[in-house]
This record gives structure tokens, C-alpha cells and sequence, in this order.
């Protein structure tokens, strides 16, 4: 199907730097338009002459295209490039057009011009500020159910996409001398300043095109070119530099401590048909010596009556429309000003054709140059006068135009208003950077005053409005000089902040402030009467500033009118705190490359393909995977463990312990550092022996436990727990470095150098013993506890004779690289003689029945070695460890603590739940006295009834008492016993 | 991000090479089962968490693995100096202080 777009009706010929030649096609709510290579879909929907493309947030009125920059409160559209390529909310004045791309108007059904949503505006003063707060307080069950929701529908902007983002993007670090922030004339300069100087420079812009706000130019010149052609000289001066990086489509959003600033550079979403291997965006993380901030001015709208509608426009933004686009927004176009720049808006669409219907200027006395030019022209002015109304429901077709200290009152046809309330210095990252703002009364705005870091700010973010001083100012920030001369570069005299005539205190008027959020003037007055006398609450109240254009334009107004309601000055009432990101910044820039298998890292022992290819499932453990139980056939988790746990203690079973921590302590005081470290004492451990240890932190509570095997003299084999291994580390070396930095002793992480197998059951022996070389394993030679140095498969191996089982066990060290070898030797072996692969399930079952405790679950930071019945492993005689003093602290050896017991149901079918609070009386009133609560629970097949452990309030005090669990539907009895349920002699560690 | 400087490595690195471990220049009681409850809990659980100069322990946990010691203002999140574990608290002067402590100087004009 072919389809030719309707011409552009507002395209003026031979305006605009953007070349006819090439055009694209978009579409707007399913409407195709042309536009041209280059064209934001502001500029190409304002050159079609579309100027309604929103409604607003809270009363549904329709909006228009306000300005030409990220500033834009209303003209946010949903644009998508396909199907999955879709994103709300994108401002129409920044998203450049590209040939297919769809957008979307938002918040309004059925149509945008047509929308239901719209009703709200006729009941506005049934919503003043702080609506909701006042409306939806009851009953309070209403609010998930009904208010939430239906809130959530009428108000909000777009849609969140529910697909996946398919698009990639990317990250970088990168360190200069010199960031430049802003590529108008003053960035520029301070860049190619700094690149002459041989710095390393990295410029960035958040436009296509360096040259800030001369793009807007049509008449300066600087150094007799025009300006728009000078700042292309500049910008391609600097692009033939290799000291010098331009990031145009690269916005500065976030300033962080000691320079460093981040900024999102967008790659792909100006083009048709992107490289599929490009990113989409890329976040830069630039430290830089010195930061140059040349942000430039944002313009505000003046606040007036119905200033809101399709049409109304800042100045500037119609200057850039028709000097850089080549579009004129209206034919019938009307002024309403208080500073000095306007004019120039109005006289170049007076040349290019518009007809400027009046100039209506809020001061008595406006600059008789721009009288005369204006005269020229056959422009007229109104000075002393002001707008007090407009309409026009799709686009403005009048206003009101008053003299200022009369009212007599004259309706002008026209189909655009434009406006300007003066200039608001972009403060935002200054401030981000901590520094100081100064309040300048004489021009009604904030200006950066002390930094806080090394930067500085230049042009007119700084007030340094006259062309000719921004761009010496811009080079002097960089060690530079540039003298220029500037001709006809337009004045940027007189402001006006606060409500415009017509709009002030006692007026019902709406008088907009903040577009995006729907407050007017009266709102903040409101706020003021009803209490708020912060502007940080005013802001809260209204939520003023608070949407995602952060009140770019109108902050200060704001500020203007509730300090004149507080009878304050401007500085008295304060300025709300500029915070990250300057303008939106998308999650995928963020998150970037951590997504997916990306977004954690995964660890995986070298035994886990096996365990894969043996059907395991697997259970997250940190960031390991371990091995949770192997089913057979069409058995469930139940089965398949009790099946692995009865085979274990009838033959043998092998487990993948590969993921225990592994610390190697060296030296000569090896054996102080560890007699410090656990409450055990080690001098007589002999070479060749394990012993179960047990860290504490200096507080006397359990910190971490293993099994410890002493190699040598001066040499320790430790392992901790799965988790602890990294925190144990760093305990260890923070003793050792800091209080004990004379101790010879070295510390070796070496968890992933040695992977373990363990094989526990009757027939471990039998299994391991043939493929062992160098070690005598029998039970007279290696008893229980035992660590030997040897070979298995012609590897060397540490295998330690110790059980977590309480079956014959052996844990077989080999080089990480050797363990799935040895794994299968050792499972080829087993396997004829009925050994089962057991997982984590299986071992956690096992050990509970042995009260064998897992710190982290059967401790909780709050427990010491006596409550956990582990009093037997601290050395009497010792007379320091870490944790000695705290065991002794008044409430650790008070009576009454929670002691870790082993619980049996009454009913041995029942399986307690961990967790479940534990009570002595059932029958007293809720809330009930808890005395303790299940750590572990579990169903022992090979006992053939459930085992629980808990701690509970002197617990070893209660062996034998009943105590109960209540739970929603019963009431569980339980007595309490010792945790350790099997083997209580300890016969079968010997097979 | 903040960029530290170890004393050991003799370089700024990112933050993210290190870990916080808490206030500096507090050492553990030699005799420590000996000492009483107030000395136990001055060492163990009190700590000065000024608003401004404070003195911390940083470790180069993703770098040389070293515990050291800083001076940082702790409103400005300035560095002063960073230095090695078991030297003296240093003596901070006037100027020190004041060059970190907030906004200083007038910018660009």
C-alpha cells in the first residue's frame, strides 16, 4: 500500500538546517506525517500544525507542545520502534523521528480528542492540593481494593511495557582532565580551551548538534560568521582533536562525590534500522580532574489564566522551531513576554511570514531598541499589559489581553501563543555536586556560589547571559583566553516569577505552574493557608516539581508565590533539593549488562555436571548451586530423601562438599592466631588430627564453626561454613593485621582450590580404600578425626577421616581440577556396591538427627556455644579468645537464655514447622508467653518419627517437659529431649 | 563513587575495591578477660558516629586485602589522609579541617 503523507503545512521554505531532501515517515495515533531527517516529533507534528498531543494528569485538559527541550512537562508520548520496542512517556521535543517509528498519545480514552478522563477538569475544585490525602483516608481497607486502583487508571501517564526490553546496553569507566557538560557557546569554548592546552576532554550534549542555544540563533554573530555555523567550526575543530571526545545524544544526569558524573549516551533511538549488535544506550562513569558546567538557562511560561492550552509556547522553543526546523507554530501568533528575548521569537517569524498579532509585554518600559525594531517590523507592542485569559480547546484560538492597572478587556484571535516569564539558570548538577546556590533578586533567580568540588560552572547556568562574556568566561574555566566579537546577539533582560496579573492571591483562575502534575497558583496558596510553610512541604502537598520534569520550569514560580503567601523572601522560604537523574533515565541503562545470567554470578563445583547428568535438583545456597536431592524415577522430594538418607546409613552415600569454605593458616604462630580465633584450644592437637571448631565474635555469639585439620606443626587445614567462608576470612585478617601485626601467620583462601567428596556410611572404607595410595586408613591408623596426606587416583589428596553424618565418613580433598575425575572413580566403585548419591536435603536430615548444628539455622547471632550445648569445645584453660569477655557479660551467663533441645511430637507423624513458636501453656490468653521457637525440622525415616531442635528459654532445664506449638488448626504437644536422636554413643563413626 | 587512597598500594582507587570496618583507633584490651563490663562495653559497643571528622577503618578488600586507617569528614564525605593500620591518629590542622568540610571558594567569576 502506498501512501503519500499530507504536505507539512507549517514548513517554511528555506528556514532550518534540516535539508528537505530527506525525508522519513512516522506515525501519530495511527495517522501517518512526513517529517524530515532530524526532526524531533515535536517539530514534525508542529510542522503538520498538530499541537494537541496530551492530556494532563490529574484533570484530563488537553496539552500542547510547550517547549524544545528536555524540560517539556506535556508533550510526553508513548513511542515504539516494534512490537517489544516500546517505551512511555518519552518527550516528543527530544525523541528525534526516524522512518517507521509509533507514537502514542497518553492518558485519555477513547481519543485524544475525545476523552472521557476530561470530566475531571469541569469538578477541578472538587480536587484541590492535597486531594487524596484528605479524600481516600476511610475506610482504610478501601484503599488497596478500591481508591488505589481506580486512582491509578484515571490519573498516571503511560503504560509500563510488559514485554522483555530485547535491546543490550552497555557501560563504561572513563577518567579526563576535562569534562564538559553542555556544548553551547560557553562549553565549547571552555572545551577547546582545555584541548589546546593538551588536556584530555570529553564534551557531552544532550542534543544531536553541539551549539546549546545557538541553534536558536538567526541573526548573532560571532567573530562575523553566524553563530550556528561558528559553534559547527568549534564543534568540528574539536572533533579533529584526539585529545578530545564529543558525546553528542549524551545527557550529564547524575554528579557524584570527587568529581565523578554519570551520563547515558543514546546510541540507537534515532535510527531506522540500527546496527542489531549496538547498544541501545550506554552509561559513562567519567571521573574527571575539573568538571566545566555549561548548562545553560531553561525559560519559563508566565502564570496566567488557562495558559495551558494547545499552542501556548515558551519563545525560545518557537525560535528553535523555526531557526534549526524550519517550522513556524502558528500564523497568527501572539507574544505575552517580561524579558527581552521573546522579541527576537516574534521578529524572525514576523520575517518568515507569521503574523505577530501583538506583543503584549508585562513591563512598563521594555528596551526602545526592540520599540524601534518592532516598529520596523509593523510589529505592535503592548507594554504595561498582560494576558488574563486564553481559549480555544484543541488549540488556543484567543486571549485576553489587559492593561495592566485597568480592566478593560480585549479578545485576540490567534492560533499560538508564544510566552516568556524570563530564564532559570540549570542549576541542577551544580547542586548535585553539593555546592552552594546565591540568590540574585535583581534578576528573580538562584546562581551557582560556592562549589563543593572541582568544577565550574560558565555561560548562563552561571548568569552570564551576554554572549561575548559566556564564551570568555567558558575558556577562562579551562586555562584559556577567547576574545570574540559578538554582534546582535539578543538581549536576555527582565523577568517576571510568580503569578502574572490575573492570577494572584484571591484569583479562581487556573493558572498553571506545574504542567506535568496539574498544579496552579491557587493550589500553592492552599497549601500555605492549610499549613504548610516549607517549601519542601508545599512541594510535597501540591506535588509541585515533583514529576518526572522535576519542575524544570516551574520550581521558581512556585517558590515566588509561596513566599509571597508567607509574606517571606524567596530565599527564606528555600529551594527544594535538586537530586539524580536530571532528566529520566531508562532501568536498562542501569541495570545494563546485569541481567539475566548476568545479574548475580552463579558458582559451580566441579562435580556439577555429574550431579546434572544424575538428575539433581538443585537448591541456591549463596551463590552456589548445590545439589538438593537426586529423585529416582516418579519419586517426590520426600522420597527421594528418605530413600537417600536409608541408603547412607545402611551402605553409603556420596556428597558433593566442594562448596565448604577453605582457609589454610601458615606460619610459626599459626597455632596462637587459632587458639585466638576458636574458643577451642589447639597446642594439643596433634599433627595429623581434626577437631571440630567453633569462631565466636568478640559479643561471646557463634560466628562460624568447622572442622579444623592441623597438617603440620604450623600449618591448619580450616573450613568454615558455605556462606561464611568470605566473612571468616576477613575476621581472621582483621586480627591479624591489625591487632596481632607481628604474628607470623599467613592466611590462604583455598575454597576453590580443593574440591571434597564426601562418602559416608558402613562402607566408605570399603569403597574409598583400593583407589588410595600412601594412606594406612584403617581404624587403628586413622581413627575418627583423622587428616592425611596422600594420593587417590594418582592425585594428591588431604583426606580427612570425619562425619556429619554420625556414619563412617571420609572427606576426600583433591585439587578442584581433579575432582570430577576422582568423583567418578570414587562413584564407579560405590555404585556396584549400592552407595547412593546424596544432596544437601539428605545431609541436613542426617546431621539434625545427630543434633549436629547448622550455624546460620540453628543459630541466629543471638546464640552462644553453652546455649547451643557446644560448651565442651571452649578451652577452660584458655585465658583469651575472641568472644572470652563477652560469654562473661552478665546476660550470656544469666539464667533463663534460650538453649538449643531437641522437641518430639507427641504424634511422630507430625513434621513441626521451622520457625514455629514454641509455648509451656496452651491454654492462656493470646497474646501467649513464647518461650522459644523450632530451628530445624525434619522426617526421620530411619528413627520412623519426626525430629525437631529449638531453642528454647532453659531448655536444658526442660528435658522432658511437654510443651506445645500452636499453629492455626492445632496445637502440636511436643517434649523435649536431647538434639542428638541417633546413636547417641557415637558406635557407628566407627562403621 | 568515592576514590580512596591506600597507603599501601599508594593509589586512589574506586570504592568499590573497598569495605568499611568501622571506627578507627580502638584497640583490643590486651588482658581481655580480665577487663570489667564498662571497659567491655566501651571497647565493644561504644562508638564516638560524629557529625564531621571521623576516624575509620577501610579494607582494600578487592585490591592488596590491607585494613588502614582514614580521616573523613563524615557531611562532606571527604578524605583527609588515609593511612596505615597501627600508626598514630594523625594530627589534623585548621586548614585540613576546613579544606573538607563543605563548599569552599567562589566559582567561575
Amino acid at each position: 500500500m502506498s501512501f503519500t503523507p499530507p504536505p507539512a503545512a507549517y514548513r517554511v521554505a528555506g528556514k532550518g538546517r534540516l535539508s528537505p531532501a530527506k525525508t522519513v515517515s512516522f506515525t501519530f495515533d495511527g495517522r501517518r506525517y512526513s517529517a524530515l531527517e532530524g526532526d524531533t516529533v515535536a517539530s514534525a507534528l508542529l510542522a503538520h500544525g498538530v499541537h494537541l498531543v496530551g492530556r494532563s494528569f490529574k484533570y484530563h485538559r488537553p496539552r500542547g507542545i510547550l517547549s524544545s527541550g528536555p524540560e517539556e512537562p506535556n508533550a510526553l508520548l508513548d513511542v515504539a520502534r516494534d512490537a517489544t520496542r516500546r517505551q512511555p512517556n518519552v518527550r516528543a521535543t527530544t525523541q528525534e523521528v526516524f522512518d517507521g517509528l509509533i507514537a502514542t498519545s497518553q492518558n485519555r480514552w477513547p481519543s485524544l480528542a475525545l476523552d472521557v478522563g476530561a470530566v475531571n477538569d469541569a469538578f477541578a475544585r472538587f480536587f484541590p492540593a492535597g486531594f487524596y490525602y484528605k479524600t481516600f483516608m476511610w475506610p482504610r481497607t478501601a484503599w488497596e481494593r478500591l481508591y488505589e486502583p481506580v486512582i491509578r487508571r484515571a490519573a498516571g501517564l503511560g503504560t509500563a511495557p510488559t514485554e522483555p526490553d530485547p535491546d543490550r546496553y552497555a557501560n563504561r569507566f572513563a577518567h579526563c582532565d576535562l569534562l564538559v557538560i553542555g556544548g553551547g557557546p560557553a562549553g565549547l569554548a571552555a572545551a577547546l580551551a582545555g584541548a589546546k592546552a593538551g588536556l584530555d576532554v570529553i564534551v557531552c550534549d544532550e542534543n544531536a548538534q553541539f551549539g546549546g542555544s545557538l541553534l536558536a540563533e538567526s541573526r548573532a554573530q560571532i567573530d562575523g560568521e553566524p553563530a550556528g555555523r561558528w559553534a559547527e567550526t568549534m564543534a568540528d575543530q574539536l572533533r579533529a582533536m584526539a585529545n578530545v571526545r564529543l558525546l553528542p545524544r549524551t545527557t550529564a544526569f547524575a554528579y557524584h562525590a570527587q568529581n565523578m558524573v554519570s551520563l547515558a549516551e543514546r546510541i540507537t533511538d534515532h535510527m531506522a534500522a540500527p546496527d542489531t549488535d549496538a547498544p541501545r544506550e550506554r552509561l559513562w562513569q567519567v571521573r574527571a580532574e575539573r568538571v566545566v558546567l555549561a548548562t545553560g538557562a531553561i525559560e519559563r511560561q508566565l502564570v496566567f489564566a488557562d495558559n495551558d492550552r494547545p499552542g501556548v509556547m515558551l519563545a525560545s522553543a518557537a525560535r528553535e522551531y523555526l531557526n534549526h526546523y524550519g517550522v513556524a507554530v502558528g500564523r497568527k501568533i501572539g507574544v505575552y513576554t517580561a524579558c527581552d528575548s521573546a522579541y527576537a521569537a516574534a521578529f524572525d517569524l514576523a520575517e518568515a511570514g507569521s503574523e505577530i498579532v501583538a506583543i503584549v509585554d508585562a513591563r512598563d518600559n521594555p528596551d526602545s531598541a526592540l520599540l524601534a525594531r518592532a516598529n520596523d517590523l509593523g510589529v505592535k507592542v503592548l507594554t504595561a499589559h498582560a494576558v488574563t485569559g486564553t481559549t480555544g480547546r484543541r488549540r488556543v484560538r484567543s486571549m485576553t489581553v489587559e492593561p495592566m492597572h485597568q480592566s478593560v478587556r480585549r479578545k485576540v484571535e490567534i492560533d499560538a501563543l508564544l510566552v516568556c516569564g524570563g530564564w532559570t539558570p540549570s542549576a541542577h548538577l551544580f547542586s548535585q555536586s553539593r555546592g552552594k546556590l546565591a540568590y540574585d533578586a535583581a534578576n528573580g533567580r538562584f546562581l551557582p556560589d560556592a562549589p563543593a568540588q572541582n568544577c565550574v560552572c560558565v555561560g548562563s547556568c552561571n548568569g552570564t547571559d551576554d554572549l561575548a562574556g559566556a564564551i570568555a568566561e567558558g575558556a577562562a574555566a579551562a586555562g584559556g583566553e577567547a576574545k570574540v566579537d559578538v554582534a546582535e546577539a539578543p538581549s536576555m533582560t527582565g523577568h517576571l516569577i510568580g503569578a502574572a496579573k490575573g492570577a494572584g492571591v484571591g484569583t479562581t483562575s487556573k493558572a498553571f505552574i506545574d504542567y506535568q502534575n496539574d498544579v496552579t497558583a491557587k493550589d500553592i496558596r492552599l497549601a500555605v493557608r492549610e499549613g504548610m510553610h516549607s517549601i519542601e512541604h508545599v512541594k510535597r502537598y501540591t506535588t509541585t516539581g515533583m514529576a518526572t520534569d522535576q519542575g524544570k520550569m516551574s520550581n521558581l514560580h512556585a517558590l515566588a508565590i509561596a513566599a509571597e503567601a508567607l509574606d517571606a523572601e524567596i530565599p527564606q522560604v528555600g529551594l527544594t533539593t535538586f537530586r539524580a537523574p536530571y532528566t529520566p533515565v531508562t532501568f536498562g541503562t542501569f541495570v545494563n549488562h546485569a541481567r539475566g545470567p548476568l545479574f548475580d554470578p552463579t558458582r559451580r563445583t566441579p562435580m556439577h555436571a555429574w550431579a546434572q547428568r544424575n538428575g539433581a535438583v538443585f537448591e541456591d545456597v549463596g551463590h552456589w548451586k548445590r545439589a538438593w536431592y537426586f529423585p529416582r524415577g516418579a519419586e517426590d522430594m520426600g522420597e527421594a530423601v528418605n530413600r537417600e538418607c536409608a541408603t547412607t546409613r545402611q551402605v553409603a552415600g556420596i556428597f558433593d562438599a566442594s562448596t565448604l569454605g577453605k582457609i589454610e593458616v601458615v606460619g610459626p604462630d599459626a597455632v596462637a592466631f587459632m587458639n585466638l580465633m576458636y574458643t577451642n584450644p589447639w597446642d594439643k592437637l596433634a599433627v595429623g588430627r581434626c577437631r571440630y571448631g567453633i569462631m565466636c565474635r568478640e559479643d561471646g555469639y557463634i560466628y562460624d564453626d568447622g572442622v579444623v585439620g592441623r597438617l603440620a606443626q604450623d600449618r591448619f587445614h580450616v573450613t568454615t561454613t558455605t556462606g561464611g567462608a568470605p566473612r571468616v576470612l576477613n575476621m581472621m585478617e582483621d586480627y591479624l593485621q591489625t591487632e596481632f601485626p607481628d604474628w607470623k601467620v599467613w592466611l590462604t583462601s583455598v575454597s576453590e582450590q580443593w574440591a571434597v567428596i564426601a562418602v559416608n556410611g558402613p562402607k566408605a572404607r570399603e569403597i574409598i580404600e583400593p583407589l588410595v595410595k600412601g594412606i594406612d586408613m584403617s581404624g587403628e591408623a586413622m581413627p575418627h578425626m583423622s587428616v592425611r596426606e596422600g594420593t587417590i587416583c594418582g592425585v594428591p589428596t588431604r583426606l580427612m577421616r570425619m562425619s556429619f553424618t554420625g556414619e563412617l565418613g571420609f572427606e576426600i580433598n583433591v585439587p578442584a581440577d581433579y575432582g570430577a575425575t576422582v568423583w567418578d572413580a570414587v562413584w564407579a566403585r560405590g555404585e556396584r556396591m549400592g552407595m547412593t548419591p546424596y544432596g544437601t536435603e539428605a545431609m541436613h536430615v542426617m546431621r539434625a538427627e545427630k543434633g549436629y548444628i547448622i550455624v546460620g539455622q540453628d543459630t541466629d547471632g543471638t546464640v552462644t556455644p553453652h546455649d547451643a550445648g557446644l560448651s565442651w569445645a571452649i578451652g577452660k584453660k584458655k585465658t583469651d579468645f575472641v568472644g572470652i569477655r563477652g560469654l562473661a557479660r552478665p546476660d550470656l551467663v544469666a539464667s533463663g537464655r534460650r538453649q538449643l533441645v531437641g522437641l518430639k511430637t507427641k504424634d511422630p507423624n507430625i513434621v513441626l514447622e521451622e520457625g514455629a513458636q514454641v509455648v509451656a501453656d496452651p491454654n492462656q490468653a493470646v497474646p501467649m508467653t513464647m518461650i522459644g521457637h523450632v530451628t530445624s525440622s525434619y522426617w526421620s525415616q530411619v528413627l520412623g518419627h519426626s525430629i525437631a531442635m529449638a531453642l528454647i528459654e532453659g531448655g536444658h532445664e526442660r528435658m522432658g517437659e511437654t510443651l506445645y506449638v500452636p499453629m492455626a488448626n492445632e496445637t502440636i504437644a511436643v517434649d523435649v529431649c536431647d538434639p542428638v536422636f541417633y546413636d547417641p554413643d557415637g558406635g557407628r563413626l566407627d562403621g | 563513587m568515592l576514590l580512596i587512597r591506600c597507603p599501601y598500594c599508594e593509589e586512589e582507587r574506586p570504592e568499590l575495591e573497598f569495605a568499611g570496618a568501622g571506627e578507627a583507633h580502638i584497640a583490643r584490651p590486651a588482658n581481655m578477660s580480665d577487663i570489667s563490663d564498662e571497659d567491655f562495653e566501651a571497647f565493644f559497643f561504644i562508638r564516638e558516629n560524629q557529625k564531621g571528622i571521623v576516624f575509620e577503618r577501610w579494607r582494600h578488600i578487592h585490591g592488596c586485602g590491607r585494613f588502614f586507617n582514614a580521616a573523613r569528614h563524615s557531611v562532606s564525605d571527604k578524605f583527609i589522609v588515609t593511612y596505615k593500620a597501627g600508626e598514630p591518629k594523625p594530627e589534623l590542622t585548621d586548614e585540613q579541617i576546613a579544606a573538607v568540610a563543605g563548599a569552599t571558594g567562589k566559582s567561575g567569576k
